[in-house]
């Protein structure tokens, strides 16, 4: 019935001693939000790296997009997008000139680009600042051009860690709907975020303690499970036996 | 007084976390030292010789074998016409070409006088000297010694002794030269990019929100690179002493103390450019073109200032290398006293004083 | 190729955009062509000579007279203490003293030999190597003066004398710009080459940028060739500028011919490139790289036979500079530059820079990781 995205097993990811990742399983569906939560430090940035070959795994399985991290890595990357945590637009290029030169390298043909541009600036609302240096622009329009640029070759998955930092609550529910947008459309969203309320935004949530992961439902019945009222009083539950950490 | 310290000793943590950049500002001066040591002559050995014999008899063979056996030459072509000389010089394959006309022998046993011409490739002016100057005198020597030493009447004799440097070390030269450079890279360049990068990544910002004063802030970035110049200086210095044989003529602590108000001046201009520049591309530019190659080319220690154009010159006088090389060279080589380098220290000062007095002015101004 | 396509669009928008590299690639050339080559200008001109005549004679009067007079030396001091003179060595004013007997007009004259004494401040050998000979050279001079005024020399030898007469070749007036010029431009385009390639690979390592183009599915090479050909444009803007400079300044232009130049140039080049590519995949911060540029920066040109000859190094070194490219280029220019050599002359120096060009861009491909461990 639900087709599987993203399949881990096991996923384990060691520098040195020290165990970033620790044997994590779960699945993602297609078209589904899926919230990736946890502390600084517990694990999550290491986890989405490897999903999108940045980073090579130590042991244990993973397919994204149906392809294998190990061997088809390169395969992945043409099925996903990514937005980092460092930010990934270039400042000295202007707002059209990202859009185009990061859809061209996916492929894009030229002209379909150049329409696909025009469309998405217009979306945006950013006709008047599409010849304006990136470099310019206030942080919230950088992570919603960012956003979109890594969704603009149509990605089974698009990757999103800490899509939303630094950027004031408006800013941040107009970004949320777009990412509701993609996922209408069949994207399927993966997002890291330490924001408890947009955990409450996601169809389903992982919660990562100490590299592995503590807790994977719908947010209502993780609620349920551990008897609090929102989000927060869950990772606060959890975090409560974390050794990592400040 | 504490926050400072916590400061300083954060600073201290990230230059040392960074091996990569520890091991080139240790191995830098180390590398300098030995190829200047050990690798750099600006005396001619080996040099390539091609030779053109049109009489090739016994007397010639015998002067070509005795500038083969000289340490300066190795005879590498035999040529058969003079329109060879060209393409041997064109392919690089000999730096000097000696031609024997014909009749050599006859002509010197029967005539008292035979000719020998000398062609240097001065593509090279200095090397082209040099190796005609030493190919005439090995064939000098060679008559001498067949024919007996002509004594001339009338003849001035030239005594020639070479003053704090009588082996003509080329270390005496450039040992100055590399610890005004080492110092001028650590305090100048790498200060500066340091705190750029801060301002660059915005967490320069975080710093001065801190109860610290934005000046303290700066200073405890400047902290372990002053360590570190230290550092450095010490190992240059222990090198040239025991690696390469250069007594420290004068004295030691008037040495150190002399280079403290160096690294003190590489350091405020170091925090000058910081204060003025916002990218470190920028901060690396003004400081390799600005300071570095200046600091090359004005110590004194690869050129000769004085051969300089007059304009240069009086341009050399801004440069701080200039005076601080002065400074060890009067110091380590001729073992002078405090009393001949009054002038330098009190320019060196001058300047150290400008700089900081600038850059906490241009700090002030930024951060009201 | 597609994909290439993109990337070259963005790295030359970027470049253009960018006052720093622009800055840096039309300062470099000028003022490294004009600064260095007139420091290091090794003629010897003006040495400060002191005399301390203690004979006060006709003679010792003439001879100070002369070396005067042949534009090499000016006169420090002129006294009769050698105390005095010294001292002016220490603060740097006197390079060297010529110290000139009591008696000597009469020794030479009565005794038929007399001694004259020179002492110089040696701490920079060779200025101190050049001047000792210079002063030598004029004083065998005066020597054969004198000796001209008190005897007649018969016509033919008294004894066998082998007569050595030399020339100067494609350089007789030793201009020491004419050497250095081709050199600084070969050292230009390795410093453009590889000091600007890594430390823009490196700022996009900084800035994260970097990982937004790993994630993506462009290829190695098409990433790499992307880096590459922009900057070996700008090398060959570079050294463009930089003969330009050379024949504006300087006055010189190649006796062989620029295709030579820009064919040698365009192979360096790449394997200059395939240096700072290298770089860039060590280094993680800017700060680093640039540390390892100025690192193989001082190497280069220190082993690269731009100052001292290469033959005089001894083995090991000798042997470094076999796998230093810029020792190659170096040569090839000047001997372009100043001798005209052609391609064919100049073969196993371009096999050596074919190469290197593979050598090192094969090691950066293989150390570039879209990757990490």
């Amino acid at each position: 019935m639900l087709e599987t995205v993203i399949h881990t097993e096991n996923l384990t990811k060691q520098f040195g001693d020290f165990t970033a990742v620790d044997a994590i399983t779960f699945d993602v569906y297609k078209g589904e939000i899926f919230g990736f939560l946890g502390a600084n430090g517990a694990g999550k940035t290491t986890a989405m790296r490897i999903l999108c070959g940045l980073l090579s795994p130590t042991s244990g399985e993973a397919k994204v997009a149906g392809f294998d991290v190990y061997k088809e890595s390169e395969d992945i990357k043409k099925h996903i997008g990514y937005m980092s945590q460092k930010f990934s637009l270039y400042n000295n290029l202007t707002v059209k000139e990202n859009i185009q030169f990061f859809g061209g390298i996916y492929g894009i043909e030229r002209k379909r680009l150049k329409e696909k541009t025009n469309e998405l600036i217009e979306r945006l609302g950013l006709v008047h600042e599409a010849d304006k240096l990136v470099g310019s622009l206030p942080l919230g329009w950088k992570q919603k051009i960012s956003f979109s640029t890594a969704i603009l070759h149509e990605p089974r998955i698009v990757f999103l860690d800490e899509p939303t930092g630094g950027v004031d609550p408006i800013t941040r529910r107009q970004f949320w709907d777009m990412i509701y947008e993609a996922s209408n459309r069949g994207i399927t969203v993966f997002v890291t975020t330490h924001y408890m309320d947009e955990a409450e935004y996601c169809d389903r949530v992982s919660i990562m303690v100490d590299g592995a992961i503590a807790a994977l439902n719908n947010p209502s019945d993780m609620k349920k499970d551990f008897g609090v009222k929102d989000m927060n009083d869950v990772f606060l539950e959890l975090a409560r036996g974390a050794k990592r950490g400040e | 007084m504490k926050i400072f310290l916590s400061f300083v000793r954060k600073e201290f943590q990230h230059l040392f976390r960074d091996r990569k950049s520890m091991l080139i500002l240790l191995g830098l001066p180390v590398m300098m030292m030995l190829i200047f040591g050990f690798a750099l002559s600006s005396e001619v050995k080996n040099s390539s010789v091609a030779i053109l014999d049109y009489s090739k008899d016994e007397m010639t063979l015998r002067v070509i074998d005795r500038i083969d056996q000289s340490q300066y030459f190795t005879v590498t072509k035999n040529l058969n016409s003079e329109s060879q000389i060209e393409e041997v010089f064109k392919k690089g394959e000999a730096r000097l070409v000696v031609i024997f006309p014909q009749n050599f022998n006859d002509d010197l046993l029967h005539t008292n006088a035979a000719q020998v011409r000398l062609i240097g490739d001065a593509s090279d002016p200095n090397t082209s000297n040099i190796v005609i100057n030493y190919a005439s005198a090995i064939i000098r020597d060679f008559q001498n010694e067949i024919f007996g030493l002509q004594k001339l009447p009338y003849e001035i004799k030239v005594e020639t002794r070479m003053l704090y440097n009588p082996q003509l070390k080329s270390s005496y030269n450039f040992v100055p030269g590399v610890m005004t450079l080492i110092l001028m890279l650590l305090g100048a360049m790498m200060t500066s990019v340091s705190i750029v990068k801060e301002k660059e990544m915005g967490t320069m910002e975080i710093l001065l929100v801190s109860p610290m004063k934005p000046l303290m802030v700066v200073i405890s970035k400047a902290i372990p690179y002053l360590v570190l110049c230290f550092v450095d200086l010490i190992l240059i210095l222990l090198m040239a002493v025991f690696v390469l044989d250069m007594p420290i003529a004068g004295s030691l602590p008037l040495l150190l103390a002399e280079s403290l108000l160096f690294i003190l001046t590489t350091l405020s201009l170091g925090l000058l450019i910081s204060s003025i520049v916002d990218s470190q591309q920028v901060a690396m530019f003004i400081s390799l073109v600005g300071f570095l190659m200046p600091a090359l080319v004005f110590s004194g220690f690869m050129f000769p200032i004085e051969n300089m154009p007059k304009p240069l010159q009086i341009v050399s006088n801004i440069v701080p290398t200039k005076w601080y090389y002065s400074i060890v060279s009067s110091i380590m080589v001729k073992g002078l006293g405090f009393g001949f380098i009054i002038k330098q220290t009190v320019i060196l000062l001058g300047m150290t004083l400008v700089f900081l007095a600038a850059a906490i002015k241009k700090f002030k101004v930024r951060l009201a | 190729m597609n994909n290439l396509l993109f990337l070259l669009q963005k790295e030359f928008k970027q470049i253009f955009r960018d006052p720093a590299i622009l800055r840096l690639i039309f300062l470099m050339p000028i003022i490294q062509l004009i600064l260095i080559p007139l420091a290091a200008d090794y003629e010897i001109k003006q040495i400060d000579i002191s005399v301390v005549d203690h004979d006060h004679s006709s003679y010792s009067r003439r001879l100070t007279n002369k070396l005067v007079a042949s534009g090499y030396f000016q006169l420090a001091e002129y006294n009769n203490s050698y105390q005095k003179s010294m001292e002016t060595v220490g603060e740097g004013d006197t390079d060297i003293i010529l110290t000139i007997p009591q008696n000597f007009e009469k020794d030479l004259i009565k005794e038929s030999a007399a001694k004259v004494h020179i002492a110089a401040d040696a701490v920079n050998g060779v200025r101190a190597g050049l001047g000792t000979a210079y002063a030598g050279q004029i004083i065998a001079e005066f020597n054969r003066e004198v000796r001209e005024e008190w005897v007649q020399f018969p016509r033919m030898n008294p004894l066998p004398l082998i007569e050595i007469t030399s020339a100067n070749w494609y350089n007789p007036h030793f201009s020491y710009y004419l050497f250095m010029v081709p050199g600084i431009l070969a050292i230009l385009v390795t410093m453009v080459g590889a000091f600007l390639t890594a430390l823009n690979i490196v700022a996009e390592k900084e800035v994260g940028t970097i990982e937004q183009l790993n994630v993506t599915p462009i290829k190695k090479y098409q990433f790499i060739l992307g880096k590459l050909i922009p900057f070996w444009v700008l090398g060959l803007v570079s050294i463009t500028l930089g003969m330009l400079v050379a024949w504006v300044i300087f006055g010189i232009i190649p006796v062989g011919s620029y295709f030579t130049v820009y064919v040698f140039s365009a192979v360096y080049l790449l394997g200059v490139l395939g240096i700072g590519l290298l770089v860039s995949t060590f280094a993680e911060t800017q700060q680093q790289a640039t540390l390892f540029a100025f690192f193989f920066m001082m190497v280069f040109i220190l082993l690269g036979g731009l100052y001292t000859p290469v033959e005089s190094m001894p083995e090991w070194a000798q042997w470094l500079t076999k796998v230093n490219p810029p020792t190659y280029f170096i040569k090839v220019i000047r001997a372009v530059y100043i001798k005209g050599s052609n391609f064919s002359d100049l073969l196993p120096e371009f096999y050596a820079m074919i190469a290197f060009a593979f050598g090192f861009n094969f090691l950066a491909v293989r150390n570039y990781r879209k990757r990490s461990a």
